[in-house]
């Protein structure tokens, strides 16, 4: 609560910084959060878990018996299933992310109405932004620890290395949905939003999820090597079997430079996203 | 409270708002009134500080909304013109919830939850979904749940379009009770009952302008007569009879279908319309209301 | 509201137009629905435009680096671009159709109410669904013509036939997508059921119908889903039109009635449905 006015109804002005986006209440949207989850249908919630794991069964599983081996980082000869599996976490991170970030705010902004709602308290942008992405990381870390349980029972996991699978889906998580909702600024219209499907798909289906990128002639393999998804699934392979590179330093300093800027934008853009 | 000058709201080339100045004092119940689009919702989300003014100064309790936001909302209470209640929570989660976006501790929450219920009768609603609610019930729990902060100032949108009359009648009642306990009304409407009942000053506000201001009995002393006199003859010789009643009022408007005679004494009027040899197939004697004045300074014509 | 000036044109009386909405009333609410996915025009585009390419390159192209190196003699004795571009155009039918049976049929029960606009005209409430079916059908035969053309540019469809797909992906779709509206149309209140079908359904049988490699390479517990699927009869329907795949002809005489009979079944279901709803 800010301090009391004076008698003659004069407030004292907050001269801490981003006073006028940010109160220092983003525990507020947070709590509501939980509020939400706990009075909603278990189902949606555990839903979003299924997806990477159906792709792991018919890819991995189906599509695996037939492939066989395939080489994994370092040349070490691996499954198919281990090869795609921590992969197809990184794409689920990506997935949940954009989607919390960018649809569901979208839908919040100018549908539920619910940010006009917490707008109009003592709330700030700032606060609602980072409750959100607080939210969003924390449905990716639930999922992240689902599917690397997955991971074990199918027998997908040969190090103690491979927990490591959980926090650094939540790193991805964090790049993508920084930016995110940054994007989500300049969207006015269902039409303009659909743009955000048609740029995800290629970077989905482009980023070596379900092959090496070698496959790849040398201009495409530089073009896959500049999208974020890339490093992630490199990045998540390494981890799932214990093998690092210096690459891996460089996939880490990807994502710290993604969540630098993106948080950098987010906080940019905050006014023209929910100050119309 | 609340002090204006000049404010300005573009959106690309069109002015929503159009150089807007006016004070509100602490305790006063001040009123917008205007037709759809006249910049009523638009001059409300900058007094919240949440549309960013083109142009102008704007304070409300001395602090500038859009620096200083948080500060300034903790101090609103707000009830905006479509209800935008937390639809995946419960009716009283839905004020708890709201009231920890103030910061408010969960204690103080609960017993404010029960009273505001109580407040808006609906009690027995407490643990139901917000979409399984009545429009009446969920306006009045957009108005308790604006009260949750115990704001001293509360803005009004348009808080009664929609309802029906019994539900009217009541939200007037709970806003009656709150400006008594001296809480600053800031209501905008485009029902004349309402501001007449709710409002001590108003501005009458058209094309992002205002066109008037003034307590709703002297805007009527000032634009209209004391009575209006509606006074048929067909829609053929509505036209064709103005001439001859030029004298029986202080001034006379024709519309298509009646014309009205702007009198301070109707039934006088009337009876030397008749005096004259002239038979309308029906009339009516009424008292001027802010209606008139309202028509009266933005228009007749449709506007939207 | 202006004053209609001498000399105007004046509608035909009251009889005409019920006469002819009953005879053409589909044809009208398809026209009203092709007209309001204009808003949508550029998306239609690219998606079938874009989605063809980046799947056939992707798949077809990078996963069969893999593919037929391991898979000696690829699958039916094809490489994998040809063996898996069929499927793949008749999954996004499927994938389409889904969504265009999901939330426009909400839209018009609920969200927005469109349906009641033309209820109140001389359309009977059947005519609506047939008029968004047509509408839908309409928009998965220039999505499957495009995926089609495309996979003629890549070489994947090398029979004479592979044409076939073009109506293939329209009727596949519409075995999935017309049960779909039909159970839309009876939902009162959304709850995430659509993004339930997305993912306990559509996104399955996307994944498991032999999409990406014959039904039997998986568990025989699991191959019932192709069976039920109609993604799997469309797929290897697909198959033998692109590329001549060799079905015993009961077999393709089974895969062609159990689509008849979803499609069916489904627009009937869909028409009760929606004349119930509407309360006519």
């Amino acid at each position: 609560m800010s301090a009391p006015p004076d008698d003659a109804g004069i407030l004292a002005a907050d001269t801490r910084p981003f006073s006028a986006v940010y109160a220092r209440n983003a525990r507020a949207v947070i709590w509501r959060g939980f509020r939400v989850i706990r009075s909603q249908n278990w189902i949606v919630l555990v839903s979003g878990f299924f997806e990477p794991v159906f792709y792991l069964l018919s890819m991995g599983v189906g599509l695996g018996s037939l492939v066989g081996e395939v080489e994994g980082p370092g040349g070490t000869p691996i499954s198919y299933a281990a090869y795609i599996a921590p992969a197809l976490l990184a794409v689920s991170a990506m997935n949940g992310a954009i989607y919390d970030s960018t649809w569901n705010v979208y839908f919040k902004m100018h549908f539920g109405k619910l940010y006009q709602g917490m707008l109009y308290t003592s709330l700030g942008p700032l606060d609602i932004a980072m409750g959100e992405i607080f939210m969003a990381l924390f449905r990716g870390l639930l999922y992240a620890v689902g599917f690397t349980g997955v991971m074990g029972i199918m027998g997908l996991i040969t190090t103690p290395w491979a927990l490591l699978l959980v926090p650094a889906s939540v790193m991805v998580a964090f790049g993508f949905a920084s930016f995110g909702m940054a994007v989500t600024s300049y969207m006015k219209t269902f039409q303009q939003m659909d743009l955000i499907t048609f740029v995800m798909l290629p970077i989905f289906l482009f980023s070596a999820t379900f092959y090496p990128l070698s496959v790849y002639p040398e201009p495409i393999q530089w073009v896959v090597q500049a999208f974020p998804l890339w490093h992630g699934v490199e990045l998540m392979r390494q981890i799932s079997i214990g093998a690092f590179t210096p690459a891996t330093w460089i996939h880490v300093g990807y994502y710290a430079a993604m969540i630098l800027v993106g948080v950098a934008f987010t906080t940019r853009r905050l006014r023209s996203l929910f100050l119309r | 409270m609340i002090s204006a000058e000049n404010l300005v709201k573009r959106y690309g080339g069109f002015a929503a708002v159009d150089g807007i100045s006016f004070e509100v004092a602490a305790g006063e119940s001040f009123g917008l009134l205007g037709p759809n689009g006249a910049g009523k919702s638009t001059t409300m989300r900058m007094i919240g500080g949440v549309t960013q003014r083109t142009s102008g100064r704007l304070t409300i309790m001395g602090l500038d909304p859009e620096r200083q936001g948080p500060e300034v909302r903790a101090h609103l209470g707000v009830v905006p013109q479509q209800d935008n209640l937390d639809e995946e929570l419960r009716v009283r989660d839905n004020l708890i919830v709201y009231g920890r976006y103030f910061g408010l501790p969960l204690a103080y929450l609960r017993q404010r939850a029960d009273e505001l219920l109580a407040f808006a009768q609906l009690e027995e609603k407490a643990a139901a979904k917000v979409d399984s609610l009545s429009g009446g019930m969920k306006r009045r729990l957009t108005i308790a749940r604006s009260l949750v902060n115990e704001p001293r100032i509360l803005l009004l949108d348009e808080p009664t379009t929609g309802l029906d009359p019994q539900a009217r009648h009541i939200l007037w009642d709970r806003l009656f009770r709150l400006k008594e306990q001296g809480v600053t009304l800031v209501v905008t409407t485009h029902y004349m009952d309402e501001a007449e009942q709710l409002c001590d000053r108003i501005i009458v506000v058209d094309k992002g302008r205002i066109m008037a201001e003034g307590s709703p009995a002297a805007l009527i002393r000032e634009h209209s007569s004391r009575e209006v006199l509606e006074v048929r003859f067909g829609a053929e010789r509505n036209a064709a009879v103005v001439r001859r009643l030029e004298d029986v009022g202080e001034r006379i408007e024709a519309l298509p279908d009646r014309l009205l005679v702007y009198t301070d004494d109707g039934e006088r009027s009337l009876e030397r319309i008749r005096a004259s040899g002239l038979h309308p197939l029906t009339s009516l004697v009424r008292r001027a209301s802010l209606e008139d004045v309202f028509l009266r300074l933005t228009g007749r014509s449709l506007v939207d | 509201m202006t004053e209609v000036g001498a000399g105007r044109l004046r509608a035909h009386g009251p009889e005409v137009s019920a006469a002819r909405a009953r005879r053409w009333g589909s044809f009208y609410f398809a026209e009203h629905q092709l007209r309001s996915m204009r808003a949508y025009l550029l998306t239609i585009v690219v998606t079938s435009v874009g989605n063809p390419l980046l799947y056939l390159f992707s798949m077809g192209i990078g996963l069969a680096a893999i593919v037929d190196r391991r898979v000696v003699g690829g699958f039916d004795g094809v490489g994998y671009l040809a063996y898996s571009a069929p499927a793949l155009l008749v999954s996004s039918a499927v994938m389409t159709c889904a969504i265009e049976m999901m939330f426009p049929v909400m839209d018009g029960f609920k969200w927005r109410r469109i349906y009641y606009g033309p209820h109140v005209t001389p359309l009977a409430p059947r005519q609506l669904a047939a008029g968004h079916i047509m509408a839908v059908g309409a928009r998965l035969a220039v999505q499957s013509a495009a995926f089609f053309l495309i996979m003629l540019a890549f070489g994947a469809a090398p029979a004479g036939s592979a044409w076939l797909l073009v109506p293939l992906g329209v009727a596949t779709g519409m075995a999935f997508g017309a049960p779909v509206m039909a159970y839309a149309a009876r939902l009162e209140k959304e709850n995430f059921q659509f993004s339930l079908i997305q993912r306990f359904v559509v996104m399955p049988l996307f994944l498991f119908s032999g999409t990406f490699y014959p039904l039997e390479t998986m568990p025989a517990a699991m191959q019932w889903i192709g069976w039920v699927s109609p993604l799997w009869h469309g797929n290897q329907l697909g198959r033998a039109v692109s590329y001549g795949l060799a079905e015993p002809p009961w077999l393709v005489a089974v895969h062609i009635a159990y689509l008849a009979l979803l499609g069916a079944v489904g627009i009937a279901w869909a028409g009760r449905n929606y004349t119930r709803r509407l309360g006519a």
